[in-house]
């Protein structure tokens, strides 16, 4: 009932929005059955854990365009099926791996939501692992399976910004998208 | 039995094989693979995708909804957390060395970023134990980071 009065909570609880209805969403997914008891001991659980364990508040990337995320979860399943058999034939052929590499890539967006969808993506897709991130300088240091010359390492350096550009277009704002267009990097660090 | 239901089965038997048979590979990968960065993509790319498979086999092939959900959030979670720890451990890894440097093809993690040089005295490694053995550490790792610089090995004698 006193909600209204407290302002800096009612701010804190809309900034959260997103993180209690995925916890409800998830409860109500665990009982498998929808119900009205399940959705209101969902809210009351999910209102607990956000004030017992209180997180840091998640800016930024609130919005999501329809289309390219279609496009980055349709790359991002075609992708994951692709790393996923290419991984598996490695294993199992006779001649095992080749050489691998730790590359950096210089990354241009500077949000902390969409750098950790980009790193979850990309440990998930295009062959490659993070090991490393500078958060200060944006780059991201990723060990690449199977690489036989300097061609395969740039091909590799391609497809991350590839992967951080479809990222960026699905979550981003639009200052994030424009910050995409001037910048024809090479993905390669400065030094 | 229709044709239908038939069909059905044989892909949700069709899925579940290519899952197993997926999760086989991601445990012959931590067996064949050299170290543990490449072990690392053996246990997140075909495990995820296996478990995945497995999840839409049993889906198609289980009655009833609420099976479902438990399995859409199993293969949710998977796909979260796998890259989560695949990167905890191989991050780790490489801070403690565990890395066949012989079967990397370029390291810029090492000769790029800041300054490239021996890393045995840098005070950034909090994982990074002290060398046991202070002088051959030292000369070893010149040796390694000149090795990298395509044969400038003298540079790092000095």
């Amino acid at each position: 009932m006193s909600a209204e009065s407290a302002a800096p909570a009612a701010h804190r609880l809309r900034h959260q929005l997103p993180l209690l209805v995925w916890l409800v969403l998830v409860w109500n997914l665990l009982w498998g059955t929808w119900s009205w008891a399940n959705l209101l001991s969902g809210v009351a659980i999910a209102l607990g854990v956000t004030l017992l364990l209180p997180l840091p508040p998640v800016t930024g990337g609130s919005r999501l365009r329809p289309l390219p995320t279609l496009s980055f979860l349709g790359w991002f399943v075609l992708d994951l099926i692709g790393s996923g058999a290419l991984v598996a034939w490695q294993t199992v052929r006779p001649s095992g791996i080749d050489r691998s590499a730790v590359i950096t890539v210089q990354l241009r967006t500077d949000s902390d939501l969409l750098l950790t969808i980009v790193a979850e993506s990309l440990s998930l897709v295009p062959g490659s692992m993070v090991i490393d991130m500078d958060r200060e300088r944006r780059t991201i240091s990723l060990h690449v399976l199977h690489v036989r010359d300097s061609g395969d390492v740039e091909r590799q350096r391609a497809s991350v910004l590839k992967q951080e550009e479809r990222v960026v277009r699905a979550f981003g704002s639009p200052e994030e998208v424009a910050a995409l267009a001037p910048a024809r990097s090479t993905g390669r660090v400065a030094t | 039995m229709s044709v239908l239901e038939v069909a059905r089965d044989v892909l949700a038997v069709a899925l579940l094989l290519a899952g197993t048979f997926l999760c086989l590979t991601a445990g012959l990968g931590l067996l064949r693979f050299p170290d543990v960065l490449a072990r690392m993509h053996a246990g997140t790319k075909p495990q995820v995708l296996g478990v995945l498979l497995v999840m839409v086999g049993a889906a198609i092939r289980l009655q009833g909804w609420s099976a479902t959900w438990m399995l859409l959030l199993v293969a949710v979670f998977q796909m979260l957390t796998a890259p989560v720890s695949a990167h905890m451990v191989s991050r780790v890894a490489y801070r403690r060395r565990h890395v066949r440097r012989d079967r990397l093809l370029v390291d810029e993690l090492r000769t790029g970023g800041g300054g490239a040089g021996d890393r045995v005295y840098k005070g950034d490694e909090p994982a990074d134990a002290p060398p046991e053995e202070p002088a051959t550490a030292l000369a070893e790792s010149r040796e390694e980071d000149g090795r990298a610089e395509n044969g400038r090995a003298e540079d790092g004698v000095r």
